[in-house]
């Protein structure tokens, strides 16, 4: 029954984890692209006149979606048609279940390790859950029954074989390194030290690898310089272009779950998951008061720096616009100053002084956040990208996949191999 | 890559091998990118977007903007219905419905004067047309809308004395 309990409990972490993100994405994408481009980005919808620089925006785009009409064009196949968006959302979000975001973390004596599922072929299932998504792309582009869709389905059939051989290729020089297909085996591997002083992610013991590996990802992931199964300038939408409202969100929000799951990926294949450089888990729980001490003060004075940076612009601004948007920088001066005085307060509690149950609880919590900390990066990489490159074209795709990432990959294997024989 | 039709020498063959491998150029692109973003967060006030219904540009004096008729001392409208500015309209937007004028040294006057304003092209040659100056581009109201397309098709009383900015 405990067994039950906790595996639900994690799903609904990671689950919590990822559309807490998707919106936060949503609104990163549009404000993060509007800043590189020397824009103000969405700053209009509000609650009560407050606007919070354009964070309500998201909500608002999921209240339309919501109540548009659900326009479905005559000739489609209609099984089909009703079943690609939802593949692809279930596909998106199902390869969370091997990726691990902490150690473990013991409760009542019992020693639970933070993976919703601990598969001994854990990579081999994040290779055949990834290719899936592509079925909701093609069968919603075929289903639809349009020449731009279909288009669109083509392409990222192309481009998912041509991807997927390079990406196979990068994890099984990871494979060689860490002799085990169990995620959870791969990051524990990635907290050794190499030499005795650089720690050993996959990045360090794998470089081309890497950059093979993240390439293929950004392209499973449709996104730019990839994105050509959408490639608005070309074939309209692709593969979503009949879709409309309820069923249009759920391919939105799945690109958005995809970039979670690569990024997810990319920190826990090569950036060592949830390990901290330098602090492997023991010396995390040593030194948990310590640190967590040391935390405190530190997100103490950050935030009282935050607030005291909001104090001055409620200063500098006051009565700017002579709405309620003049109330902004007050609520942001009084969410830091209140975040300063939650962190100072905990301090009366002496975190240095924390038992062995707390020591593993605090340790639990910096590699759980170590690991969020890396999704987060990795995705807002996704989007810096995206708004850097321009989209490749198609020849120039499948040149890149098969003579440059597919030779490319092979000699990583091989030098890998040779390098593991030796050693 | 050799691509049949492109000419020999093209871009793709002058580039250096750092170029071809993508990655730095990648990476170039990307602190571009960042150094925007920085930049913009730190001085949100720099940002040349202008936040429109709240601020609004300030355009020159010669700035036309959408027409009004010019009335005599009287009150009455300066037109004397000679259409000169219904015929050298580009947009063909002005119709005019002449009518007897009780003074005979005046001779017409507009019995209806209609402009269309979603057809007008807003290039100020009735202005020059008009040989008494009755028809004027220099309100400088650009904010023009409607939510019926009727609506924009605009009578004498309306050009005569109307100042309305955004919804008609």
């Amino acid at each position: 029954m405990a067994i039950v309990l906790e595996t639900l409990l994690k799903i609904l972490f990671m689950f919590l984890l990822i559309m807490g993100m998707v919106p936060a994405l949503i609104w990163a994408e549009r404000k993060g692209a509007a800043y590189i481009q020397d824009r103000t980005g969405p700053n209009r919808a509000g609650i009560a006149g407050v606007r919070l620089a354009g964070l309500v925006h998201p909500i608002a785009d999921v209240l339309k979606l919501l109540f548009k009409e659900d326009v479905t064009p005559a000739n489609r196949h209609k099984a089909l048609y009703n079943l690609a968006p939802w593949l692809v959302m279930t596909v998106a979000v199902s390869t969370y279940a091997v990726i691990p975001f902490g150690d473990h973390l013991t409760v009542a004596g019992r020693r639970i390790p933070l993976v919703v599922a601990d598969l001994n072929v854990g990579l081999l299932y994040v290779l055949a859950v990834a290719s899936l998504g592509t079925y909701g792309v093609v069968m919603g582009g075929w289903a639809a029954n349009n020449k731009f869709t279909f288009l669109g389905g083509i392409r990222s059939t192309a481009q998912m074989i041509s991807y997927e051989i390079s990406m196979g290729l990068a994890l099984m020089g990871l494979l060689l390194v860490f002799s085990s297909l169990r995620i959870t085996d791969i990051v524990a591997g990635q907290g050794e030290l190499l030499f005795g002083f650089l720690p050993k992610w996959g990045v360090v013991v794998q470089p081309l690898g890497f950059v093979l590996f993240i390439t293929a990802v950004f392209a499973e992931t449709n996104r730019n310089p990839f994105d050509l199964p959408e490639g608005e300038s070309e074939i309209v939408a692709g593969y979503h272009l009949e879709y409309s409202s309820l069923k249009f969100a759920l391919f939105f929000m799945a690109e958005y779950c995809h970039m979670v799951v690569g990024a997810a990926m990319i920190s826990a294949l090569y950036f060592g998951g949830y390990q901290i450089p330098w602090l492997p888990r023991p010396v995390l729980e040593a030194h948990a008061g310590l640190l967590l001490t040391i935390k405190l003060v530190a997100l103490a004075l950050v935030s009282a720096w935050f607030a005291l940076l909001f104090l001055r612009r409620v200063q500098r601004e006051r009565g700017k616009f002579g709405d309620a948007r003049d109330r902004e920088p007050v609520l942001g001066m009084v969410f830091w100053a209140g975040l300063a005085a939650a962190a100072a307060g905990a301090l009366v509690l002496r975190p240095w002084a924390i038992g062995p149950v707390g020591a593993d609880l605090v340790a639990t919590l910096f590699q759980v956040l170590a690991f969020v900390g890396k999704v987060v990066f990795f995705a807002w990489l996704f989007i810096w990208v995206r708004w850097t490159l321009p989209r490749f074209r198609y020849d120039q795709l499948m040149n890149l996949g098969w003579k440059v990432m597919l030779p490319l990959g092979l000699a990583n294997l091989v030098a890998t191999a040779v390098v593991m024989y030796l050693v | 890559m050799s691509f049949e039709g492109l000419p020999k020498g093209s871009a793709s063959k002058q580039r250096s091998f750092l170029e071809s491998i993508y990655l730095v150029e990648v990476v170039k692109g990307l602190v571009v990118t960042a150094r925007h973003l920085v930049d913009n967060i730190l001085h949100t006030d720099r940002m040349p977007t202008m936040q429109y219904p709240e601020e609004k540009r300030v355009y020159s004096d010669r700035f036309r903007g959408r027409h009004r008729l010019m009335k005599r001392e009287d009150g009455t409208p300066r037109c004397v219905a000679c259409q000169m500015c219904s015929t050298y309209c580009p947009a063909d937007c002005i119709t005019i419905v002449a009518g007897e004028h009780p003074d005979a040294s005046i001779e017409k006057f507009p019995e209806s004067f209609e402009i269309d304003l979603l057809r007008c092209v807003y290039c100020g040659l009735c202005e020059e047309a008009c040989p008494c100056d009755a028809i004027r581009l220099d309100t400088g109201i650009y904010e023009i809308a409607a939510d019926q397309r009727e609506k924009f098709v605009v009578g004498k009383e309306f050009l005569l004395n109307d100042t309305t900015r955004g919804t008609l």
